[in-house]
């Protein structure tokens, strides 16, 4: 894992400085709350619907069980006991108080982290695949470049104040762990005569507009990716709307101009900006990329033993293969039956630290999904990761599964939400709670967001669920066909919409019709696609 | 009015005409540039120019951060100036991206500004300015 060396320790704990200077003169009256607004929300700092809410950045996922420990110590004692695992990878506290905030960035900042540009019209946390490094289908280790990016794209002085936020993904695998072309630019990594570069994707997203990111450029060098980087920026920051925060995005820009000539005035602007000499010598991705060296793997290849039957479920569904025999990918699900998706228990972050630092060599991830990852366990040692998981009520085995769902904090948080996400996944996931049921219907991402901003990644999901407000009542539209994978496509509406029960039978019936009409192993989304939507129209609504 | 200055030379005297008037008769040397304006039209004259000065109607906007390191890669020497809504935790900003006065609307604090000004010791990214990237430091 990286490691902070002087000069980022001294980024991070000047901002806290600087963040509590602000604070201070807010709270003094020197400026008014539409000035700290744009300051506050560049510290992740959110007024919502009872409190102000904090934005923690785990850049690209990754963290290390001090660092887990600390989120816990920060939900016990300046928040309710637990935090909330966002679709950024990050984690959300719901009930601070802004007085707090200066300490809770301070005892971050002990262990290099911050809430740095975790909102506001600036480049966000960059998100990655959080099998990077264990993944058996990567061609590098994502994170390197991730971290170049955070480091370059932190206190950018020309792109704090773009039209709108922008959301940067690099992954490094064919299989899309994190939804890579729905972000404002996707990196795919890829190896060319041997060198390695980025694929580059721009003007994916999501939002009320979603948009699958065309490639903008096959290959780009490693050596000229900030230069790039700069230049699709700055086209953007240029030339992107600002006349309606709606079509602010950048998928509009290049949505409205065509792609072809959004790449050749990146071209342009590339053609000058690598003259300027902005791009670090691959020295810099080499000193990073020491930071995340392999792990000294030496477990003997042991088979766990599948005795214990709710163990082997587990096994087959949260356990992926890893990189290294003897090793296995361990996903923590944080959606128990009936429970808040992405909330876990301080008690809970506490045991998970503990397994990563005994078990995973002291290492986690979170996932947009909303769950935790081991990346490193000993095959020798799943049964006993199990059983601490099992005994903190962590081991429900549904990754991936109808139970597995992303959903948005909704109208029992968020100041934007016009409908609740929270009770529809849980009487959703209840529904379902029978665990033969849901490995029959097999992988099935369903996907819950309480407004048009699609926080809840529903043009996703293969069943996707948009909260709406009408004349005054919470309505939920249906969409089917979604895919935040390789498979990448935008879930379409299937008709008029429901109340909160009578979208929980929809997607009932949906599963019966998809179990009626699926052909060999085919999942829910494939039968769509094959079938469309006739057959899922005429139960629903026939 | 200019509340902050960093820049020993005289102050340009002459009123600023917008970028269309000194396109049509180029003896002016003081230039405004809005929001949509393009920098780059300005590139032909920029060494008769003595002063460019950048409109932010609204904070929020930030074109003007992208058309001051344009004319500041360009070559240009003169007075670049931020004008309008400019507040205190922009001008570290403004000045990475090669701005070296400000007429913000609203007065600012001067001591909130130097405070602004020395919060950070480095930077991690090369702009407009002198501050050397920490990747160089890094790697001398």
């Amino acid at each position: 894992m990286y490691k902070y060396d002087n000069y980022d320790q001294a980024m991070v704990d000047a901002r806290v400085a600087e963040f509590r200077d602000q604070i201070n003169r807010r709270i003094a009256g020197e400026m008014t709350e539409d000035q700290f607004k744009p300051l506050r929300l560049m510290n992740g700092l959110y007024l919502q619907l009872h409190a102000y809410m904090l934005r923690v950045a785990i850049p690209y996922g990754t963290l290390d069980s001090r660092q887990m420990r600390m989120l816990a110590h920060i939900a016990r004692k300046y928040d309710r006991d637990y935090g909330h695992f966002t679709t950024r990878q990050n984690i959300q506290y719901n009930w601070i108080k802004l007085e707090d905030c200066a300490d809770i960035l301070e005892e971050l900042a002990t262990v290099e982290m911050h809430a740095i540009q975790t909102s506001g019209n600036c480049i966000r946390n960059i998100s990655s695949d959080q099998y990077a490094g264990a993944a058996a289908d990567e061609v590098t280790d994502p994170r390197p470049w991730a971290e170049l990016l955070r480091q370059w794209s932190t206190f950018h002085p020309e792109f704090s104040y773009l039209p709108r936020k922008f959301k940067i993904a690099v992954i490094a695998s064919p299989e899309d762990r994190a939804a890579m072309r729905l972000h404002d630019i996707g990196l795919e990594l890829v190896r060319k005569d041997g060198e390695l570069g980025a694929r580059v994707f721009v003007g994916g997203g999501m939002g009320r507009t979603p948009m699958i990111a065309p490639e903008i450029n096959p290959f780009v060098k490693a050596d000229d990716l900030l230069s790039y980087l700069e230049a699709c920026l700055r086209v953007y920051n240029r030339y992107g709307r600002r006349d309606n925060m709606y079509k602010a995005r950048i998928k509009i820009l290049i949505h409205e101009i065509g792609a072809d000539a959004y790449r050749g005035q990146v071209a342009e602007e590339f053609a000058h900006v690598k003259t300027l000499g902005i791009d670090p010598p691959l020295a810099e991705l080499e000193r990073i990329s020491a930071f995340f060296a392999p792990p000294a793997y030496d477990a003997a290849n042991v088979e766990p033993d599948r005795n214990d039957p709710d163990f082997a479920l587990w096994l087959d569904q949260n356990v992926k293969p890893h990189k290294q025999a003897a090793y296995a990918i361990v996903n923590i699900s944080l959606k128990p039956i009936g429970g808040i998706p992405g909330d876990a228990t301080s008690a809970q972050i506490d045991v998970m630290a503990d397994l990563a630092e005994k078990y995973s060599f002291d290492e986690l991830r979170v996932t947009h999904a909303q769950n935790i990852v081991l990346p490193y366990v000993a095959k020798r040692d799943l049964y006993a990761v199990w059983q601490a998981l099992r005994d903190a009520e962590l081991a429900d085995a549904n990754l991936d599964l109808i139970s597995d769902i992303i959903a948005c904090p909704g109208l029992d948080y968020c100041s934007l939400a016009n409908a609740r996400s929270i009770p529809v996944a849980q009487k959703i996931a209840t529904r379902f709670a029978d665990m033969d049921r849901q490995r029959d219907l097999g992988e099935l991402k369903l996907k819950i967001s309480g407004c048009i901003n699609a926080c809840g990644h529903h043009h996703a999901g293969h069943i996707g669920i948009l909260g709406v407000d009408k004349k005054g009542v919470e309505n939920y539209q249906l969409t089917f066909g979604g895919s935040g994978a390789e498979d990448v496509s935008i879930g379409k509406i299937i008709g008029p919409g429901f109340d909160e029960d009578g979208v929980v039978d929809a997607v009932e019936k949906a599963t019966e019709v998809y179990k009626a009409l699926r052909e060999g192993d085919e999942r829910f989304v494939d039968t769509y696609r094959r079938v469309g939507l006739e057959p899922f129209k005429e139960a629903i609504y026939g | 009015m200019v509340e902050f200055r960093y820049r020993t030379d005289e102050v340009t005297e002459q009123p600023s005409v917008t970028l269309d008037a000194f396109l049509d008769q180029s003896n002016a040397t003081a230039v405004r540039l809005e929001p949509d304006d393009d920098a780059r039209a300005l590139i032909p004259f920029l060494d008769r120019l003595t002063l460019i000065e950048v409109a932010f109607p609204k904070f929020r906007d930030g074109r003007g951060y992208s058309a001051a390191r344009i004319l500041r890669e360009a070559g240009y020497q003169g007075e670049l100036r931020a004008q309008g809504d400019v507040l205190v935790d922009q001008i570290a900003y403004m000045r990475r991206c090669g701005f070296d006065s400000f007429a913000p609307e609203a007065s600012l604090n001067p001591d909130a500004v130097a405070r602004a000004l020395a919060s950070y010791d480095h930077a991690y990214q090369g702009a407009a300015d002198s501050a050397v990237p920490i990747w160089k430091l890094r790697h001398g």
